[in-house]
C-alpha cells in the first residue's frame, strides 16, 4: 500500500463532494446499524422480561433481568465458566503479547545464522490451524503431557502468536534503527530497549493485538469442548451450549441473559481499546 | 481468525544492531518451542495417525496406508459435506465482503456523526461465534422466535427454520455472514480512510459519477484489502462456522447422505470425537490441512500477480 502523507488525507474528502444531500446515507447506514444490531437488541429486551413475557411477542422491556443472569449465574455454573474464561482469555494475551514482542525482537535486531528459517517455522504456523489439528493435539495433550480438565490444556497451546510476531516486527521496522543505536551507545541491553523504547512506541499495534488476543481466547469453543470434561474447568462459549441443551424447557430469557452477560468482557476490551484497535493495523505506513 | 497483510510485504532490510549469537535464539525459544509441541508436532502425528484404522477408545491401531483417504474419498457422505462446505464458503465470503465493502464506503463518507456508524458498525466484532449461534437459535426458534411470531401475525405462515434443509442452510449462510461483518468493515474502513484523495478529486473534477469513481477508481485501489479479506474470511468460513453450527444447527438437518449444514470441520469433530473414528478424522484433518495450504499459495501467488498495491 503507498505511503501517504496525514495532510493529503485531511485536506482532501474521502469522496463524494459536499454539497450532496446526506439524507440517503443516514438512513441507509441507521437501517443497516439496526439491521446487524437486531438480534443483540432482541436479546437484551428478552433477557430482562418475566418468564411468562419472554415467550410471547411482548417487546417491552420487563424488571427481570437480574431474576434471570441469578438463575444462570449460580444455578447454571455460569459465574464459574465466566471466571474460567477470564483467565484464560487474560492469560492468553498477556501470554501471546510478551513472546510476541520478543520473537520481534530478536528477528528485527539481530543478525544471526538460520534467521530465515526461524522465521519460516512462524510464517509456516499459520497454516496449520489449531482446529484441524485437534485429533493430535487431543492425543497429545490428554496422554502424553496429562493435561486434561486443566487450564493450562487450554493456554499453553496457544501462547504463540504469528499474528503478533508479525505485527510487532512491521511495526518494529518503521521505527528508525537510529534509534537503536543511539540506545545501544548509550549502553541499553536489548531488553531494556524493549520495554523503555520499543513498547511505549508500540501502544497502537499492542491494543490492537490485546483486542485480537483477548477475543480469540474468549471465544476459544472446539478445543475446550473436547479437552474439558470436567465441568468446573469449563468455559463460557461451551457453556452457553450447555443452557441451551438443559432438558425439553429451555429458560430463554435466562440463556438471553447469560448470552448478553457473555458478550460483555470482550466487548469492555473493544470499547476501552477501539482507538487503538482501529489504527493499530499495520495496513499503513501512517501510525 | 486473523492474520496481518504487512506479512506479505516484508522488506528484508537487515538491520542487527544488537550482537550476541545465543541471545535471539533465547528470545524466540518460547515462541519456537510452542510452536514445535503444540503445532508442528501435532501436525506430523495428524499425517502418521491418517494411515491407521484407528480407535482411541479401544486403543487400536491398524496400518491401512492410503486407505483412510481412500475410503473418504469414495463415501458419498464427505463428497456431499466437501460440496456444502464449498456452496457456504462461496456465498458467506461473496455475500459477506459485497456487504461490508458497501457499508464501509457509505460509513467512510463525511457526514456528521460518521464516528458513531463507524463504531455501531464494528462493535459485534466482540461477539463470539457461539453467541451468534445462541441468539439466531432464539430468533428463529419455528413456535416462540420473533422471527414466527411476526411472519404468523402478517402472511399467516411459520417456517420450519431448522428442520427445513433450505432454510437451516440459508439461516446458517446469513449467520455466518452478519457475524463476519464487524471484522470486514475494520479492514475496509482502514482502507479507504487511506485512499489517495487527490486521484478521487481528480476524477471528480474530471466529471465522473459517484459510481463510476467508486467502481473505476476506488474498488480497483481496494483490490489488496480485498484479496487479503477473500483468503481470510474463506479460512473463517471453513474454521469459525464450528460454534455456530454447533449450537444452531448441530449439523443438521438430515438430507441426502449428511446433514446440510455438516461442514468439514464439523465432520471431523464428529468422526473424531464422536464417532470415535481417528484415523477417518486424521485422514480428514490431512485433506484440510493441504486445502489450507492450497488457499494459503493461492493467496501469495494470486495476490502476488493480479494486485494493484497502490503507487
Amino acid at each position: 500500500m503507498a505511503l501517504k502523507t496525514v495532510a493529503s488525507r485531511t485536506a482532501a474528502p474521502a469522496h463524494a463532494p459536499a454539497h450532496r444531500r446526506t439524507w440517503p446515507t443516514h438512513l441507509a447506514l441507521t437501517l443497516a446499524v439496526l439491521i446487524i444490531s437486531a438480534p443483540l437488541i432482541f436479546a437484551l429486551i428478552k433477557a430482562t422480561q418475566e418468564s411468562s413475557a419472554v415467550l410471547s411477542p411482548s417487546l417491552i422491556p420487563g424488571g427481570a433481568f437480574f431474576h434471570n443472569l441469578g438463575s444462570v449465574w449460580s444455578g447454571a455454573h455460569l459465574g464459574r465458566y465466566m471466571m474460567n474464561s477470564l483467565i484464560v482469555a487474560l492469560s492468553v494475551t498477556v501470554g501471546k503479547t510478551i513472546l510476541a514482542l520478543l520473537a520481534a525482537l530478536a528477528f528485527v535486531y539481530f543478525r544471526f545464522p538460520l534467521k530465515g528459517l526461524a522465521f519460516g517455522l512462524v510464517l509456516l504456523s499459520l497454516m496449520l490451524p489449531t482446529e484441524v489439528l485437534i485429533i493430535a493435539l487431543f492425543d497429545l495433550v490428554s496422554r502424553d503431557l496429562k493435561w486434561a480438565n486443566t487450564y493450562a490444556a487450554i493456554i499453553v497451546p496457544f501462547l504463540a502468536s504469528a499474528t503478533g510476531t508479525f505485527l510487532f516486527r512491521q511495526h518494529f521496522m518503521n521505527i528508525p534503527t537510529s534509534l537503536a543505536d543511539a540506545a545501544r551507545i548509550d549502553g541499553c541491553g536489548p531488553l531494556t530497549f524493549l520495554t523503555r523504547i520499543l513498547v511505549p512506541m508500540s501502544w497502537n499495534t499492542v491494543g490492537a493485538l490485546a483486542v485480537i488476543q483477548f477475543v480469540y481466547g474468549w471465544d476459544q469453543y472446539i478445543w475446550p469442548l473436547v479437552i474439558m470434561q470436567q465441568d468446573d474447568k469449563q468455559v463460557v462459549q461451551v457453556g452457553l451450549r450447555k443452557l441451551i441443551e438443559v432438558g425439553g424447557q429451555t429458560d430463554w430469557g435466562a440463556v438471553m441473559a447469560g448470552a448478553i452477560i457473555t458478550a460483555v468482557p470482550p466487548l469492555l476490551v473493544f470499547t476501552a481499546l477501539q482507538e487503538q484497535f482501529s489504527r493499530g493495523f499495520a495496513l499503513t505506513e501512517d501510525k | 481468525m486473523l492474520k496481518p497483510a504487512a506479512a506479505r510485504a516484508a522488506p528484508s532490510e537487515e538491520r542487527a544492531v544488537f550482537r550476541g549469537r545465543w541471545l535471539p535464539w533465547v528470545f524466540l525459544l518460547p515462541t519456537l518451542l510452542i510452536l514445535a509441541v503444540f503445532i508442528y508436532l501435532p501436525a506430523l502425528r495428524t499425517l502418521r495417525l491418517a494411515a491407521f484404522r484407528a480407535n482411541v477408545i479401544l486403543g487400536t491401531e491398524k496400518f491401512v496406508g492410503l486407505g483412510n483417504f481412500a475410503d473418504l474419498l469414495s463415501s458419498p457422505a464427505y463428497q456431499q459435506v466437501a460440496l456444502q462446505t464449498l456452496v457456504f464458503t462461496v456465498l458467506t465470503v461473496s455475500g459477506g465482503l459485497l456487504c461490508s465493502l458497501g457499508l464501509a464506503w457509505l460509513a467512510s463518507r463525511p457526514i456528521r456523526g460518521a464516528k458513531t456508524y463507524r463504531l455501531l458498525l464494528i462493535y459485534p466484532y466482540a461477539l463470539s461465534p457461539a453467541i451468534a449461534g445462541t441468539l439466531w437459535l432464539f430468533l428463529f426458534n419455528p413456535e416462540i422466535g420473533v422471527v414466527n411470531q411476526v411472519l404468523r401475525a402478517s402472511f399467516h405462515v411459520a417456517p420450519r427454520w431448522l428442520d427445513t434443509p433450505i432454510l437451516a442452510f440459508g439461516l446458517v449462510t446469513l449467520a455466518s455472514i452478519w457475524k463476519g461483518l464487524a471484522y470486514n468493515i475494520v479492514f475496509y474502513l482502514a482502507s479507504i480512510q487511506n485512499l489517495p484523495g487527490d486521484v478521487m478529486e481528480a476524477a471528480q473534477i474530471d466529471g465522473a459519477t459517484p459510481r463510476q469513481v467508486f467502481w473505476r477508481v476506488a474498488f480497483p485501489l481496494l483490490s489488496p484489502i480485498t484479496f487479503f479479506l477473500v483468503f481470510t474470511n474463506i479460512i473463517a468460513a471453513l474454521f469459525d462456522s464450528f460454534a455456530l453450527t454447533d449450537i444452531l444447527t448441530r449439523g443438521g438437518p438430515y438430507v441426502g447422505h449428511a446433514g446440510i449444514t455438516t461442514f468439514l470441520v464439523y465432520q471431523l469433530y464428529q468422526d473424531g470425537f464422536v464417532n470415535f473414528k481417528t484415523g477417518a478424522a486424521a485422514a480428514q484433518a490431512a485433506l484440510m490441512l493441504a486445502l489450507v495450504a492450497f488457499i494459503t499459495v493461492m493467496q501469495f501467488r494470486v495476490g502476488e500477480r493480479r494486485v494493484h498495491y497502490g503507487a
